[in-house]
């Protein structure tokens, strides 16, 4: 099946698409739908043609538990409608642009292979097994002999792709003396530099290789995460991982923007993903940026940002509002009507001061408007802080950008400084990935960098 | 499908030749693997289309590990005989310095005192894993001998340790050992250190965790050695990634071994030290756990 078709088939909700996504349009089309529409039509079609997020409708692509390879006459449909698969290869690593899917597990690796030749084939492994996993299929290997633990571990077994993404990024650690990469570091990357009320822990921080699985399925995330985790093992070791979520598309009937665990909206002032010229000028590395190798890839912000969820819970609204310098209801600029008004930083209230406090979250981290990244973060909860009793949930946050120096470095610097937000919250883990481009066929993560 | 049906044909008549020329009721702990298999029934109609592997392969490997069980097991009764016997003369000190290297002989050959019923829980049974009032062995005289301080009480458990590995002895002779069993063992014997020797909770009493890690690791080498031939020529890649694994799990060890020849207690290793010794485990026992390949397909 062509893009062109395929592309054709998820935009008129007359021809023979899987039945959800034919569902969708159904429905009068708003903003808000059709930023779920790129999701589910593919973001890459609609960005010029990158093709990275082609969604392949209606393959039947389930994860076989027998031995059916694709393409083999018997995996041509299991019956089940499938429009939620997105293409490994492209131009751009998926989950990056992509919507965010409801899931997310995060791993970061540590290598233990001491030279390039080591870091290649794990890689190379690393993008087979994607590659099946982003497809849908059981990973390759002995998946039937008796005598061998089976290839795939197998709890994604009959479960559709659900989303799955995966993308990968090289950390600043990567580029030390061990893989002959110190010279191809890109200027400007790094680990992030302090910021005011850091309270970062080591156990949460760093890792020379960051691995972002997002899924529409926690088992299916999760399955990929091991995997990928289990192919490592002799080449590279867990440092840390994370789980995220945020609420579900099917819990949420009118696809509104999803909100953090302190109740509020989230995401609110992201650019569009739909607007190429935009994601190429605040997401995805150009020529100019210098080392070669990224183009096309993005830079990647982690932040463990934990709440103090109890202390949040009895703040008064109107400290809560004030806080976010949003509603917390419509998530509207305090003083306007609706959630994707820009807002009147000017305004005053009766006594004179500004409706939106200075040091409000959104005020402070808006800036002067000019510099922007896109945010794509998930809600954490890792159980209980044993030592308190506290929940130990907050805020898994995730940002794309062309640059960390001009985006994410200065915004953060002005938000740890002032932002009022930082009453009720804590970073406590830190980390960035200099994300690949995406894998053309024929080849692996990150070969344009060994 | 035909692949489905192989390993039990093998095991089926590994086990049945192994009946045949032995105990019958020994052999059934080898032949418990199948039946738990829906596909047994049919794998006893496609033994003719069994594939290459077959018991006559492993004929050397198989002779090769019952020398080295039964030298490891004679060395174990000796050793425990001395413990014993320190014990039961009040002999703390000594009992003590006896107790862990002991041990290490019947770690080393885990696997063959599993097929031999409950002569493991009898002997290496931790407070909890058996009733209380059938709770006997190694770890019992260990609790009295770091937790009470004392040898008293002791001697009775004393005898029926030492009763216990003679009886092991005596039992070896008559166990199965093919090629599954070594090749099942060697990946036991790592799961063992996996789940309770690297976490410190096997000796939790005297913290000699690290003597039982070394042997279990001593164990499961001398399988991968002596299946060296056939997994060389089976999958040179596999033998060759298994070999450097051991060496990188043994230069991590390395540096926990004390002048006496022993290892140094488990509370003075650091949570990055567990950790590294951790996943170096699993970097060895993943490869080790595809050795099944040589049983064919």
């Amino acid at each position: 099946m062509s893009k062109k078709k395929n592309d054709e088939q998820q935009l008129n909700p007359t021809t023979d698409a899987g039945q959800e996504s034919a569902s969708l349009f159904r429905k009068p089309v708003s903003r808000r739908d059709m930023l779920r529409l790129a999701g589910a039509s593919g973001v890459g079609l609609l960005l010029g043609g990158s093709g990275a997020f082609g969604i392949m409708a209606a393959t039947g692509a389930t994860k076989q538990p027998a031995s059916d390879k694709p393409g083999s006459p018997d995996n041509v449909t299991t019956g089940i409608p499938d429009a939620n698969r997105y293409d490994f290869y492209g131009q751009h690593q998926s989950g990056i642009t992509t919507p965010s899917q409801n899931f997310m597990c995060f791993a970061s690796f540590d290598l233990t292979v001491s030279d390039a030749a080591g870091l290649k084939s794990l890689l190379q492994a690393w993008t087979r097994a994607s590659a099946s996993l982003m497809a849908g299929e059981l990973l390759d290997g002995q998946n039937e002999n008796l005598n061998l633990p089976p290839a795939d571990t197998g709890e994604a077994a009959g479960l559709t792709p659900s989303r799955i993404t995966i993308t990968f990024g090289a950390g600043p650690s990567l580029f030390d003396h061990r893989f002959g990469l110190a010279g191809k570091k890109p200027a400007g990357f790094g680990d992030l530099p302090p910021f005011n009320g850091d309270n970062l822990m080591p156990e949460w921080c760093g890792g020379d290789l960051g691995v972002q699985i997002c899924a529409d399925d926690m088992q299916v995330a999760f399955h990929g995460m091991r995997n990928l985790i289990r192919i490592a093992r002799g080449s590279a070791v867990l440092r840390w991982s994370q789980e995220g979520f945020q609420r579900s598309t099917e819990s949420d009937p009118n696809k509104a923007t999803p909100r953090n665990l302190m109740g509020f909206k989230d995401g609110t002032a992201n650019p569009s993903v739909q607007d190429a010229a935009m994601m190429n000028e605040v997401v995805w590395v150009q020529p100019e940026d210098g080392a070669g190798w990224m183009t096309g890839g993005s830079y990647m912000a982690v932040r463990r940002i934990r709440m103090r969820i109890e202390v949040w819970d009895r703040s008064s609204l109107s400290d809560q509002e004030n806080t976010f310098g949003r509603y917390r209801v419509s998530g509207a600029p305090l003083g306007s009507q609706h959630e994707f008004d820009r807002g009147d930083m000017e305004a005053k209230d009766a006594s004179g001061k500004p409706v939106i406090p200075m040091n409000s979250h959104m005020r402070v981290a808006r800036g002067d408007g000019k510099m922007q990244i896109l945010r794509r973060p998930y809600s954490y909860s890792s159980g209980m802080d044993n030592t308190t009793g506290q929940l130990d949930a907050g805020l898994f946050f995730i940002s794309y950008q062309r640059s960390l120096e001009k985006q994410f470095i200065p915004m953060q610097q002005r938000l740890a400084q002032i932002d009022a937000l930082n009453e009720y919250i804590q970073h406590i883990g830190s980390a960035t990935f200099a994300c690949f481009p995406g894998v053309r066929q024929g080849g692996y993560i990150g070969d344009t960098l060994l | 499908m035909k692949a489905r049906y192989t390993l039990p044909a093998v095991l089926l008549l590994s086990s049945v030749l192994f009946a045949a020329c032995g105990n019958k009721e020994e052999a059934q702990p080898a032949a418990n693997n199948t039946q738990t298999s829906p596909t047994t029934a049919a794998a006893t109609e496609t033994n003719a289309a069994a594939p290459a592997a077959s018991a006559a392969d492993f004929k050397d490997a198989t002779e090769q590990y019952r020398t080295y069980a039964i030298s490891e097991i004679d060395a174990f009764v000796t050793e425990t005989e001395k413990f014993t016997e320190a014990v039961k003369a009040g002999k703390m000190d000594e009992a003590k310095k006896l107790y862990a290297p002991a041990r290490m002989h019947y770690e080393r050959i885990e696997p063959i005192a599993e097929a031999l019923g409950n002569l493991d829980p009898d002997i290496d049974a931790r407070q909890g894993d058996v009733d209380d009032k059938d709770w006997r062995g190694f770890h019992k005289i260990e609790q009295g001998l770091w937790e009470k301080k004392t040898t008293d009480g002791m001697s009775e458990y004393a005898d029926r340790l030492l009763q216990d590995a003679k009886l092991l002895r005596a039992k070896v002779e008559t166990v199965d050992i093919d090629a599954g069993l070594l090749v099942t063992g060697a990946v036991e014997l790592l799961n063992e250190v996996s789940s309770s020797k690297v976490t410190g909770e096997e000796e939790r009493y005297s913290h000699t965790d690290l003597y039982d890690f070394v042997a279990n690791v001593e164990g499961a080498q001398k399988i991968y050695e002596i299946l060296k031939p056939n997994l060389t020529a089976k999958d040179p890649a596999l033998e060759k990634q298994i070999g450097e694994k051991f060496e990188a799990l043994n230069k991590e060890l390395a540096p926990f071994a004390t002048k006496d020849g022993g290892y140094v207690t488990y509370d003075k290793l650091s949570k990055e030290d567990v950790r590294t010794l951790s996943q170096n485990l699993d970097a060895l026992a993943e490869p080790l756990s595809q050795m099944g390949t040589i049983l064919g397909v």
